[in-house]
């Protein structure tokens, strides 16, 4: 019983991180047909904002609760500032090619946004490890967790819902819907397709630099850290099907309780079992978990 | 007659000048492959090569401390080309030819991944070209194969291993369930290994239980914290290094892990300046070698301790100790190699037979070329014990314990694991108790 609960609590926790990041991956798929290479990139970035301005607000001495209010920040920085530039100044003039053009126009962005983030911040890591201890611990059976783990759990909840809610309850879902469904007849329509694209991209962005930002305290940020990020979210979002929000939370799920079981049942098997879970369900459902078999166009 | 004659003089002396030019810049080459990227670039890649353009520096201004202090290398300016070790085996592989065949370098000196240098050093063998390992622990390379053209100037990972053993022993610290985690590749499986063995000798009573192996650059270790804690131990083994360390410590910390279990970390050193007092108190770590905070007292040391502080502004880890003693290994190697042929630069053969066996004063200690055949090297190895020190702002290591090189590693021609199987046969122990380590009282330049 104790077993259990550690593996749903390790997975649930595991999976809430997970979902953050692979949202914004499929969110960006899903409206622009982007496979973002990238994506681990602004994770990173996320990462490294809140390293700078979590370090800001303790040299100004400011309340321990600001640093939270600090990561959020260095989010809707990265989505505001980086995010348009990127879409505007380099992505917007490959669309309509050919998708796997598109996949190496992220990947070499990935390598120069590598370098670019040890130009700024150099390769020496930073820690702002303050904000993990804010939440306290919480014993459950033998095992004392961090408050923190669960805050992301809440958080997690938070921006699916909140995702969700903003594409199936507002009049910008809807024109994000019919944009995502056939960006010509939207076009015809009235509707600014690159003003769409913009936004979804920057809050695709947003969302992953969330995660970096929210996971920033558990670790110490340096480079490298956007490899790792990426291929799990991949795994995820091929999972769930790529562009569905509720297949990156299933997927995420999936993912994070495999792995828990792995780790405390069989550990070498670790990786293995998320693959082998991935194995499992392309074999059956090759479009993933959540994804509509659509029609193509001729 | 006489401008023929005023013609074949000035020619001659022309000559003269451009074969004075010639000699006067010829330079000696080294190919130095290190992470300047990636995920092992902070903790190893990027302070090894600090080390080296400080030690370069000295070297070509003829400013180190004898036997290093004859300008270059034996005169020759050094001359360094940096190459990033990230991007895979097969990538190294080429760069490797590339160095040799298009930078003609004489020399290359590189490698942190146990990966990596299990792919280059074959190639460097068949290309007969002069290669240095100066970092990666894997004692498979000199074990399994035999070379004459690649050296290992540093001890390979068993000896962390045993090290940690005995120490635990020495220090009558009491075990009998442990828990390990190491990272899923050659590094952290083959410390694993010597751990084990290690452990069934001089704790035979003592039971291992959970194992885990996630992989390197994991990051995220909430769940491998909950298998440590689910079935506790009294000790738990760890070879985890760079960002991997310290983001376990990060989620192992507050978790209440190190309370639990007395944690171990055999080649934790590196990440002390950077975590700070995020560090619990009491772990007992390695650094792969007498380093840094456990180097013995020598003026050679505190000469390069100042030299890298001032530079850096931070201390030298265990990276860039065993970049220093790779390239002062080389240094005096090739210069002996000279010193026998006219003052002229050594051949490949001539340079391998100069450093094959030879010994040499590091700021770590005496590096000995004793196994594989004199290709491998064996050195002195320290443990202690950390604790925060809040008047001088770092960790401090206490309980600092060096071992005899011919203590914790294996004899001439015994593989390690036949070494650890055979409980330590031939070992020859001197404990040295460190009461007062002048290296550990030092406070850094930052």
């Amino acid at each position: 019983m104790n077993l259990a609960l550690t593996i749903a609590i390790d997975g649930v926790t595991y999976a809430s991180w997970l979902f953050i990041v692979a949202l914004g991956l499929t969110l960006v798929f899903g409206v622009l047909k982007i496979l973002n290479i990238a994506h681990g990139s602004f994770y990173a970035l996320g990462a490294y904002v809140t390293a700078t301005l979590v370090s800001l607000a303790a040299s100004w001495a400011l309340p321990p609760a600001m640093s939270l209010v600090a990561m959020l920040l260095a989010a809707v920085l990265v989505a505001v500032l980086v995010a348009p530039l990127t879409e505007r100044g380099l992505l917007r003039f490959f669309y309509g090619r050919d998708e796997v053009l598109l996949v190496l126009v992220t990947y070499a962005m990935f390598l120069m946004m590598e370098d670019l983030t040890k130009l700024i911040w150099g390769a020496n890591p930073f820690y702002v490890s303050e904000p993990y201890g804010m939440f306290g611990n919480i014993d459950i059976g033998n095992q004392t967790y961090v408050g923190y783990d669960f805050m992301l759990v809440a958080l997690a909840l938070v921006v699916g819902l909140g995702v969700w809610w903003g594409l199936n309850r507002t009049r910008f879902g809807k024109i994000v819907t019919a944009v995502i469904h056939s960006a010509e007849v939207a076009s015809s329509m009235g509707i600014q397709v690159s003003r769409v694209y913009m936004l979804a991209f920057a809050v695709g962005i947003f969302l992953a630099a969330l995660g970096g930002a929210f996971t920033a305290p558990m670790l110490s940020v340096q480079p490298g850290l956007s490899v790792g990020v990426i291929i799990i979210s991949f795994a995820v979002v091929i999972i769930g099907g790529l562009g569905s929000i509720e297949g990156a939370a299933i997927g995420a799920l999936i993912v994070g309780l495999a792995r828990a079981l792995a780790v405390h049942v069989w550990p070498v098997a670790e990786l293995f079992s998320v693959y082998l879970v991935m194995a499992l369900v392309l074999m059956f459902r090759p479009q993933g978990l959540f994804q509509r078999i659509q029609a193509r166009k001729i | 007659m006489i401008t023929t004659l005023a013609r074949r003089a000035l020619t001659a002396s022309v000559l003269a000048l451009l074969s004075h030019n010639a000699f006067a810049q010829e330079t000696f080459k080294i190919g130095i492959v290190s992470f300047l990227s990636g995920q092992a670039a902070e903790s190893f890649g990027i302070p090894a090569v600090n080390g080296a353009k400080v030690l370069v520096d000295a070297f070509n201004k003829g400013q180190a401390p004898a036997p290093y202090n004859k300008p270059g290398i034996g005169g020759m300016p050094i001359e360094v080309i940096y190459v990033d070790e990230a991007g895979g085996a097969t990538k190294q592989v080429q760069e490797l030819r590339n160095l040799y065949e298009r930078d003609k370098v004489d020399v290359v000196v590189g490698y942190v991944g146990s990966g990596d240098c299990l792919a280059v050093a074959p190639v460097a063998e068949e290309l007969k070209k002069f290669l240095i390992l100066y970092d990666c622990g894997t004692p498979r390379i000199f074990e399994d194969n035999t070379f004459r053209y690649v050296f290992r100037t540093a001890a390979h990972a068993t000896m962390d291993n045993v090290s940690m053993a005995r120490y635990l022993k020495a220090r009558n610290i009491p075990v009998k369930t442990f828990n390990l985690i190491n990272q899923d590749y050659a590094w952290g499986q083959d410390s694993r290994k010597d751990f084990i063995l290690s452990m069934t000798n001089l704790y035979p009573d003592a039971k291992a239980g959970v194992d885990q192996l996630p992989k390197f650059g994991a990051g995220q270790y909430g769940t491998e914290i909950s298998a440590l804690m689910s079935q506790p131990a009294d000790l738990v083994h760890s070879s985890l290094w760079g960002g991997d360390l310290q983001a376990f410590v990060l989620q192992a910390g507050p978790r209440g892990l190190f309370k639990k279990s007395q944690v171990v970390l055999t080649a934790g050193d590196h990440v002390l300046p950077g975590l700070g007092e995020k560090m619990p108190d009491g772990t007992i770590l390695g650094a792969r070698g007498a380093y840094g905070l456990m180097a013995p007292p020598s003026p050679l040391n505190t000469w390069f301790w100042d030299l890298y502080s001032k530079a850096n502004n931070v201390y030298p880890v265990q990276a860039p100790y065993r970049m220093a003693q790779a390239l002062m290994g080389l240094k005096l190697a090739a210069e002996k190699a000279m010193a026998a042929n006219k003052g002229k630069k050594p051949s490949t053969e001539v340079l391998a037979a100069s450093l094959r066996g030879s010994e040499w004063m590091s700021p770590g200690g005496k590096i000995r070329m004793a196994l594989s055949n004199g290709q491998q090297a064996i050195q002195d190895s320290a443990i202690g014990r950390t604790q925060w020190d809040a008047t001088k702002k770092m960790v401090v290591l206490n309980d600092i314990q060096r071992f005899d090189a011919e203590c914790v590693n294996p004899p001439l021609n015994v593989k390690s694991e036949d070494w650890l199987k055979s409980g330590f046969a031939g070992a020859k122990c001197d404990a040295k108790p460190a009461a007062a380590a002048k290296a550990a009282d030092k406070k850094p330049a930052k």
